[in-house]
C-alpha cells in the first residue's frame, strides 16, 4: 500500500506536467521521460558540486525549467501548427537525443545519489519497517502539486492555462499573448518532471534509460485520469501506483498487465478519463 | 542459395565415404591424421554460411550486446573484451598465440570483421540481429548472451541456422544443460558450479543450519541459478530457504520483495539479481534495513557491482565469479590481459570482458586446428577437449555439453578502508578447479543434437 502512495505520488507529478503540456498546447511530448532523466543527472552533477540535496533538488528543476523552455523557443513552437504525428516525431527524436547525451557523458553505469541526512534510514511504523525517505518522497511531491495547484487555480497565470485548456483560441482572440504563455506553460510541466527525477535519483539509482519506463506508466496515468486534466493526473497517479504495488506483491509479471486492463477499462466505460472534460474534442 | 550447386550430391557421397574412412581412422588415433591440413572449401559441402562467408579475404562476427537497459553496462564491457579479442587475432598478438598457439594473423589467414547490434537483454531482438548478420553479412560465427534466455534463444538460432554460437556471459545451468545444443559453446561460470564452489565455503564460515531469503530474477538464469545454490545448502548444510521472492527482469523497484525478505526472519540475503537489477535491489535493500539484520551473499559475481553499489554495501559479501584482475599474480596470462586491457581502454577488465576475449580467442585455436572453416569439423576440433591455457590457467572443453572446464573464484568484498587503489574491490579468498564442481554431462538432460 506504501509503495502505490509513493509511486503514486511520484507518477501524478510527472504525469501533471505531461497533462498540462498537452491540454494547453496539445503537443505530445514524447521527451516527456527523457525530462525526468535530465533532472536526475542535473541534481546529480549539482550534488557532488555542492554536497546538498536541497540545492541539487533545486538544481534539477531549473535546468530541466531551461531546458524545458529552450526546448520550446528553437524547436516546439514550429510544431504547433504542424500535425500530431509530426510532434510525436520530433519530441520522440529529442528524447533519444537527450537520452544518447547523457549516456556519451556520463556512461551506462548508475549513478547513485545517497538520501539526504535527515532522510536517511528506516522509520518504524508500527506494523511495518520502511524507509524514511520513501516518505519523505511523499510529502515533498504533496507540496510541489500543491503548488502547481496555486500556480493553476490561484494564479492569473493559471486562468488563462485552465482557459486555453477549454479553448485555445478564445483565449487568443481575447487578445493574450498565448505563445508566451506556452513556452512557460512547457517550461512549468517539463519542471514537473525534472522535479520528480531528482527527488526519485536516491530511491531508483540513475541510468540514461530511466525515463523510458517511467514514460509508458505517465501516460497510461493520463489517459485513466482523464487527458488535460490537473486532477485527473494527480487520481490516475494514485490508482495507478496502487495498480502496479499490489499486482506487484501477488505476481509482478501481471503488474502491467492489470495496469493496461485498467485503462482498457476506463478507456471503454468512460473514454474521456475519469475526470476528463467534456468540451475537448 | 547460390553455392547449391549440381555437383552437390556427388560431393555429399564424397563426404559420406571420407567421413566413414575418417572415422575408421579416429577409432585407430585422431581424424586430423587423416584430414588434410589446409582443406580447401571445395571437399565439404554447404551448409550455414559455409563456404559463402569464408569465401572472401575477410570473416564476419556477428555481435549482439545489451547496449541499452538493464545489463548494459556489463554489454558494453563484453563488446571491449570482443573488440580487443578481434584485434589481437588479425594482428597476431602474442597474448592470444599463447592460447591458440597456431594463430599466425587473423584466423586461417583471414582478416576478422565484425558488426554488433544492441538487443537490450531482450531474446527476441538479439534472434533478430543475429538473422541480420547471418543473411546480409554470413556472418561465420555469432556472439551473444549476458541474460542466459538470449544466450539459450542464439543456441537455439545456431543449431536451426548451423552457424557457431559462442556465448558471452551465461549463468543459467540450462545454457549447456537442457537447452544445450551442437553448435554452441560456453567458456563462463554457471549456476551449478558457483553453488558447489560458493556452498561449502558459506557452510566452513557460517555453519549449519541457517535461514536464507533468495531474491531470484525470473527467467531461466535466476531460476537455475537459486535452484542450484537452494539445493546445495539445504541438502549439504541443513539451511532452509525462508523465503525466495521471484522479480521480472529489470523492474526499476524492489519494494514488494524486499518487504518481505525484511519480515522473513531470514539470516542471509542471497541476491542473484544480475546487472542494474543486482545494483538497485542492494541499494534498495539498505534503504529497508535488510542488510543491518542479513548478510548478503551475491551468489554469481556481477561486473561492475562494487563500483555502481557504493559506500560499503559490499564490504564483506561473498561471492563467486569467472574472473577477478587480481588474480593476475597466479596466472601471467591474466596480467598479459589486465595490461592489454586497461591500456586500451583505461579500467581493469571485468569477467564479462575476459569471458568474451577468451571465447574468440579459443575458436580461433578450434578453427586453426580444423584446418577450415566448415562448422562440423570445428566442432569436432572443440569436441577433442584439447588442453589450452587462458588467463585462468589451463582448461578444455567438456565435449558431451561444450561447457569449458575451468575454475571458479572465490571472491569477498573489500571494505572501502581496505581498499588499496582505485579497483581494489574484491579480495580472491580461492580459486577452485572448476572438474569436481561440475554436474555429470547428462545431468541436466543435455542432448547436443546432429553435426549437419
Amino acid at each position: 500500500m506504501f509503495n502505490g502512495l509513493v509511486l503514486g505520488a511520484l507518477l501524478a507529478l510527472i504525469s501533471s506536467g505531461l497533462t498540462i503540456i498537452y491540454g494547453t498546447l496539445g503537443v505530445l511530448n514524447l521527451a516527456h521521460g527523457a525530462m525526468f532523466m535530465l533532472g536526475g543527472y542535473a541534481g546529480y552533477v549539482a550534488f557532488g558540486a555542492t554536497g546538498s540535496f536541497v540545492v541539487a533538488i533545486a538544481a534539477g528543476a531549473l535546468f530541466v525549467l531551461v531546458v524545458g523552455v529552450v526546448m520550446e523557443r528553437v524547436i516546439i513552437r514550429h510544431f504547433y501548427s504542424r500535425p500530431n504525428e509530426d510532434q510525436i516525431l520530433v519530441t520522440f527524436g529529442l528524447s533519444i537525443v537527450y537520452v544518447e547525451l547523457v549516456r556519451f557523458a556520463f556512461g551506462s553505469q548508475s549513478l547513485t545519489i545517497p538520501p539526504p541526512p535527515w532522510g536517511a534510514g528506516v522509520t518504524q511504523l508500527g506494523f511495518m519497517l520502511y524507509p524514511t525517505y520513501r516518505l519523505v518522497v511523499v510529502g515533498i511531491v504533496a507540496v510541489a502539486l500543491l503548488a502547481l495547484y496555486i500556480v493553476l487555480y490561484r494564479t492569473r497565470l493559471g486562468m488563462i492555462v485552465r482557459a486555453g485548456i477549454e479553448d485555445a483560441l478564445m483565449v487568443d482572440s481575447l487578445g493574450i499573448n498565448v505563445y508566451r504563455i506556452f513556452m512557460i506553460v512547457f517550461g512549468i510541466g517539463a519542471m514537473a518532471a525534472g522535479f520528480a527525477g531528482i527527488v526519485n535519483a536516491p530511491v531508483v539509482s540513475l541510468t540514461p534509460d530511466v525515463g523510458e519506463m517511467i514514460l509508458v506508466q505517465t501516460f497510461v496515468v493520463v489517459v485513466i485520469g482523464g487527458v488535460g486534466s490537473f486532477p485527473g493526473a494527480i487520481l490516475g497517479g494514485l490508482i495507478s501506483g496502487q495498480i502496479l504495488s499490489i499486482t506487484s506483491m501477488i505476481n509482478p509479471g501481471y503488474a502491467y498487465v492489470m495496469l493496461f486492463a485498467a485503462m482498457t477499462l476506463v478507456l471503454v466505460l468512460r473514454p474521456r478519463g475519469l475526470m476528463g472534460l467534456r468540451s475537448r474534442d | 542459395m547460390t553455392n547449391r550447386s549440381s555437383d552437390a550430391t556427388s560431393r555429399r557421397d564424397f563426404l559420406r565415404t571420407t567421413a566413414l574412412a575418417g572415422a575408421a581412422v579416429a577409432a585407430g588415433g585422431g581424424s586430423s591424421l587423416f584430414m588434410p591440413m589446409h582443406a580447401s572449401a571445395a571437399d565439404y559441402p554447404a551448409i550455414g554460411t559455409f563456404p559463402a562467408g569464408s569465401s572472401g579475404n575477410s570473416v564476419f562476427i556477428g555481435l549482439t550486446m545489451p547496449r541499452t537497459g538493464t545489463y548494459a553496462v556489463q554489454g558494453e564491457d563484453e563488446l571491449k573484451g570482443c573488440q580487443l579479442a578481434i584485434e589481437h587475432i588479425n594482428a597476431g598478438h602474442p597474448l592470444i598465440k599463447a592460447i591458440s598457439p597456431k594463430t599466425t594473423k587473423g584466423v586461417l589467414g583471414k582478416e576478422l570483421k565484425f558488426g554488433v547490434a544492441d538487443d537490450e537483454a531482450k531474446p527476441n531482438s538479439a534472434v533478430q540481429n543475429i538473422s541480420r548478420f547471418i543473411t546480409e553479412n554470413k556472418a561465420v560465427v555469432m556472439m551473444g548472451g549476458t541474460s542466459s534466455a538470449v544466450a539459450v534463444a542464439l543456441n537455439k538460432l545456431a543449431q536451426r541456422e548451423k552457424v557457431l554460437f559462442l556465448s558471452a556471459v551465461s549463468g543459467s545451468n540450462d545454457t549447456t544443460g537442457k537447452d544445450c545444443v551442437r553448435y554452441g559453446f560456453r567458456e563462463c561460470t554457471y549456476g551449478q558450479t558457483a553453488a558447489a564452489a560458493l556452498g561449502p565455503v558459506l557452510l566452513k564460515e557460517f555453519g549449519k543450519g541457517k535461514k536464507a531469503a533468495y531474491l531470484t530474477p525470473d527467467y531461466t538464469y535466476g531460476h537455475t541459478v537459486q535452484k542450484s545454490m537452494s539445493d546445495y545448502l539445504n541438502k549439504e548444510g541443513g539451511w532452509t530457504t525462508v523465503t525466495n521472492q521471484v522479480c521480472p527482469l529489470g523492474a526499476p523497484d524492489y519494494s514488494s520483495f524486499l518487504l518481505n525478505i525484511a519480515n522473513s526472519g531470514a539470516d542471509f540475503f542471497l541476491n542473484v539479481n544480475w546487472g542494474r537489477d543486482a545494483v538497485l535491489s542492494i541499494q534498495q535493500a539498505k534503504q529497508f534495513g535488510v542488510l543491518d539484520k542479513q548478510k548478503l551473499v551475491v551468489p554469481y559475481q556481477v561486473p561492475f557491482l562494487a563500483r555502481e553499489v557504493g559506500g560499503d554495501l559490499m564490504g564483506g559479501v561473498l561471492a563467486s565469479t569467472s574472473y577477478w584482475w587480481q588474480i593476475e599474480d597466479k596466472y601471467p596470462l591474466a596480467k598479459m590481459f589486465n595490461e592489454e586491457f586497461s591500456k586500451k581502454y583505461g579500467y581493469m577488465p571485468e569477467w564479462s570482458a575476459q569471458t568474451c576475449y577468451a571465447q574468440l580467442a579459443m575458436w580461433a585455436a578450434a578453427v586453426e586446428a580444423a584446418g577450415t572453416f566448415y562448422p562440423p569439423e570445428i566442432i569436432k576440433a572443440y569436441e577433442k577437449g584439447t588442453k589450452m591455457t587462458t588467463m585462468v590457467g589451463e582448461v578444455s572443453f567438456r565435449p558431451e555439453d561444450h561447457q569449458l572446464i575451468r575454475p571458479v573464484i572465490i571472491v569477498r568484498g573489500k571494505k572501502k578502508a581496505d581498499m588499496k587503489g582505485k579497483e581494489d574491490y574484491w579480495d580472491v579468498l580461492d580459486i577452485l578447479p572448476g572438474a569436481p564442481l561440475m554436474q555429470k554431462p547428462d545431468e541436466f538432460g543435455c542432448k547436443l543434437g546432429d553435426y549437419t
